[in-house]
């Protein structure tokens, strides 16, 4: 129970610089909201449902990407992460509590983003909604680890996205399917195992790339 | 560079050490015995790799050549940085907080409170860190660093912005814990610290 409430620590942490500075969120939300807008006027008024729903899951990846390109911005700034290095029993705590951050982050731009993406192209099913949640959890478990190996680099801003682009696409693919497909069942599993085996695999391997 | 006392039971041991950054040695052939309750004072001029080996003893880098051992946990560690380690969005309270969280301290509370009095900062424990000085933050770096009693102390450059008053408290802070912990510590100063001094490390 201890390193779960090291990871409430840590995530209540992010939440908490996120209300004070207010750099993260809002862009979040103005992204997802102004690409929505400029994909309405983008996509012609004959196109199909299905191309709307993939533009979507442009969106939503790149409304993350955003999010995950600040998510050691203070820690980088300002040093602190030997601090929390130091200071875990088990390091892979940092990554869960600033994956539940982002996860937090990216589901409240979500619960704007998809009203409006009913309102602007066509209606958002369970299979959709399903997706996005599964997906979510896939996209903040693979993207904060990537994101602690970027922020080591000087390159960051350009290496989050080259490395977490393709990883993501199985998600693209399990996302637009559990979107469009009558019986999204098979896709929702597909995201479900992504999201087992990333995050296992992210957790496991935190620890290294935080040290040396 | 050399090696100023030999003990049998040391705290950390390095045989050897080697650091590279590329083709840059900052470290070459680095020998040390810290020995429990030990003050190993590292001197050297800019450059001389002093950060380095602090962050290797700290277990915060891996040296590239040669051995270190270190006989305490990571969590007893107390490390002393350049920077305060702490979100400057966030107050001094809130810092210590989430650090004496992580550290499982009994009582953070009651121990925030004494460290933020003794350091004079009780009375901005509410201020954001973003608008302390120099000074204080590396008055509430050495809170941070304190908060859970570490067995180990590893500072780099403590004295670093600190006023008199400061420096003074800073003094009694070490001469206190002398006797029940270890300290590996880097600085410019060093007449300051030579009398709690065990072994000196000349570096460059």
């Amino acid at each position: 129970m201890t390193y779960f409430a090291d990871v409430g620590a840590l995530a209540r942490k992010d939440l908490m610089l996120e209300l004070r500075a207010r750099d993260t969120l809002p862009a979040m939300l103005l992204f997802v909201l102004s690409t929505l807008v400029v994909f309405h006027f983008v996509l012609p008024s004959d196109s199909s449902e299905l191309a709307a729903k993939g533009l979507l899951w442009v969106a939503i990846l790149f409304t993350a990407l955003l999010g995950l390109s600040r998510a050691f911005a203070a820690e980088r700034e300002q040093g602190v992460i030997d601090g929390l290095v130091l200071a875990t029993r088990d390091r892979s705590a940092i990554w869960l509590g600033k994956a539940l951050a982002i996860l937090a982050f990216l589901g409240l731009a979500e619960i704007v983003a998809l009203p409006a993406f009913g309102l602007f192209f066509t209606h958002v099913g369970g299979g959709t909604i399903a997706g996005v949640v599964l997906a979510d959890v896939g996209i903040c478990a693979v993207g904060t680890l990537l994101a602690a190996m970027a922020t080591a680099s000087r390159a960051r801003e350009l290496l989050l996205p080259l490395i977490f682009l393709p990883l993501t696409i199985p998600i693209v693919i399990g996302g637009v399917g559990a979107s469009v497909a009558g019986h999204p069942g098979k896709y929702l599993a597909f995201l479900a195992l992504y999201d087992a085996i990333f995050g296992l695999v992210a957790w496991g391997s935190f620890e290294y790339v935080v040290t040396e | 560079m050399g090696l100023a006392q030999e003990y049998s039971l040391g705290v950390i041991r390095a045989r050897g050490l080697e650091k590279r950054y590329g083709d840059r040695r900052v470290l070459r052939r680095v020998e040390f015995e810290l020995p429990r309750n030990g003050f190993l004072l590292v001197t050297g001029p800019n450059g001389s790799g002093k950060t380095t080996l602090l962050r290797i003893c700290a277990g915060l880098a891996a040296p590239t050549g040669g051995e270190l051992t270190c006989d305490v946990g990571r969590p007893s560690i107390g490390f002393l940085a350049h920077e305060p380690l702490v979100y400057r969005e966030l107050n001094a309270l809130e810092n210590l907080d989430l650090y004496g969280r992580l550290y499982r301290i009994r009582e953070r509370r009651e121990r925030i409170g004494m460290l933020l009095e003794r350091f004079g900062l009780w009375e901005e424990r509410h201020a954001r860190v973003a608008s302390y000085s120099r000074g204080m933050l590396q008055r509430l770096a050495l809170c941070r660093t304190l908060l859970h009693e570490p067995e180990l102390l590893v500072l780099d450059e403590p004295y670093s912005a600190l006023d008199g008053d400061g420096a003074a408290l800073l003094d009694r802070e070490l001469a206190e814990r002398r006797a029940t912990a270890s300290f590996v510590v880097a600085t410019h100063e060093p007449d300051r610290v030579l009398p709690l001094a065990t072994a000196r490390l000349a570096l460059g």
